[in-house]
């Protein structure tokens, strides 16, 4: 579903991604933890190429990116994401925050974005905050907006960066009981987080990135269990 | 000093005909500002360096020279190079629009500039074209913002309209100079249309003060 070959991202002379390989099949649930500045966020934003990388590819379901014949607004559809700050539209009502993009970019009728909306905030359990606007939400509500907006473009990928760490903790449940929610339904997610708890029940494979490199990958059991690398020791005992 | 009320009474239907043009003026100046303000806007933070420079240098040079330079450039001097007629209306309007659309580029530029980075990028994020995304989220938000500055911008261009007077058009400042010819009363005349002048800008200050704090109550 997403293939990254020897991405590279260099801001200036700074080199924040340096030569990152990784494939995620269909389905699988992939949480990347690390510590800050080693180019996750970076590295997450390339795969809708919000950061254009400076070399290296990324093929989102068959598409690859960057090449002369794809338009990134389409395979952008196709990618949903979701943003620590929640970079909800202060403007627009809750329920028009997840109905705008269905209306103007795939051009669906009035009523059928508005049903699907309501489906999708009774899902992330919002169905009641459909007239409000953001500004009158808590953060866990708005980031569960952010969820279902991200979701009304019926994507094949979800991205998350670090949804949960703009939140105050007794909200950070709610968020992570409805990506897990998501997971179990078979959506392929790619989560930059620091929930070590959500990584170890709900990830597939959870990677430690440092120094805009991939040092481990495996599965949660290998990751927390059998650490191959002294690195991931290392910050796994000054994170758990 | 003495400040005879039976002059003023006097001329007074005469000065009030020149708030109608100075006003008429004003307003159509401010509309089309609004309207090319928000191109040189979108052309200065736009990708595209062909579109990004001349923005750049039309907002250099009308804020940079003085509004008095300009009307007598459009009406004087472009006519010699240009070969049109001059004509008061016409080029005391086309001055004071261009002059108008430079003031309010910068202030549409610094309202978009104003809205996160993380609104563009949530809405390209589902897809939304550059367009769509501007349309759609980033400029709702920023003419919001935009208010405030908007109204001190017209209630500026209201007292720089007297500048089109040099070039004979008769608004509030012509005629008071026509006042003060023809009764040879000059304090009259200018402390009257200063007092008419206040009393708009004063007047539409309030009005500007009242849409601020409706927005203040709002959302976002």
């Amino acid at each position: 579903m997403v293939i990254v070959e020897n991405l590279h991202k260099d801001f200036g002379t700074l080199q924040v991604l340096r030569g990152i390989d990784l494939q995620v099949e269909k389905g699988q649930v992939v949480v990347i933890i690390g510590p800050s500045g080693s180019g996750k966020s970076t590295f997450l934003r390339c795969l809708n190429y919000l950061e254009k990388p400076t070399s290296g590819t990324v093929t989102i379901d068959g598409v690859r990116l960057g090449e002369p014949g794809t338009d990134i607004n389409r395979v952008r559809r196709t990618v949903g994401m979701v943003f620590q700050l929640f970079n909800l539209f202060p403007h627009l009502t809750v329920l028009k925050n997840v109905t705008l993009a269905p209306r103007k970019v795939m051009g669906m009728a009035a009523e059928a974005a508005d049903e699907q909306a309501m489906e999708l905030l009774s899902k992330v359990g919002l169905a009641d905050k459909c007239d409000q606007y953001p500004s009158q939400l808590s953060g866990g509500q708005k980031q569960r907006v952010a969820i279902a907006r991200a979701l009304a473009m019926r994507p094949k990928v979800m991205l998350f960066d670090e949804p949960t760490s703009a939140l105050d903790p007794e909200m950070i449940g709610e968020v992570l009981g409805v990506m897990k929610a998501l997971a179990q339904e078979g959506m392929t997610m790619i989560v930059v987080s620091h929930e070590m708890g959500f990584a170890r029940e709900v990830a597939d494979r959870v990677v430690l990135m440092d120094g805009g490199l991939i040092l481990e990958d495996g599965s949660p059991a290998e990751f927390f269990g059998n650490p191959r690398h002294e690195r991931t020791r290392a910050f796994l005992s000054r994170v758990l | 000093m003495t400040y005879s009320v039976e002059i003023v009474a006097k001329y007074f239907p005469f000065l009030a005909k020149g708030i109608e043009v100075t006003l008429v003026f004003t307003v159509i100046a401010f509309i089309v500002g609004l309207g090319l303000g928000l191109l040189v806007a979108l052309g200065r933070v736009g990708r595209s360096p062909a579109l990004r420079y001349p923005c750049i240098w039309y907002t250099n040079f009308i804020r940079g020279t003085p509004l008095l330079a300009q009307v007598y450039l459009i009406h004087f001097g472009l006519p010699q190079v240009l070969h049109y007629r001059p004509n008061g209306v016409v080029d005391a309007l086309v001055a004071l629009s261009l002059n108008a659309g430079a003031y309010i580029a910068e202030i549409w530029r610094g309202s978009i500039e104003s809205i996160d980075r993380g609104q563009m990028e949530a809405a390209r994020s589902l897809g939304m074209t550059y367009a769509q995304a501007m349309r759609e989220v980033v400029l709702p938000q920023a003419f919001r913002r935009a208010i405030p500055p908007l109204g001190n911008e017209f209630i500026a261009l209201l007292k720089e309209s007297a500048l089109v007077s040099v070039i004979g058009l008769e608004d509030l400042m012509m005629r008071a100079n026509m006042m003060a010819g023809r009764s040879f009363r000059p304090f009259e005349a200018y402390f009257t249309v200063a007092l008419i002048y206040l009393a708009l800008t004063l007047g539409f200050a309030r009005v500007v003060n009242h849409l601020e704090g409706r927005m203040k109550s709002g959302h976002s």
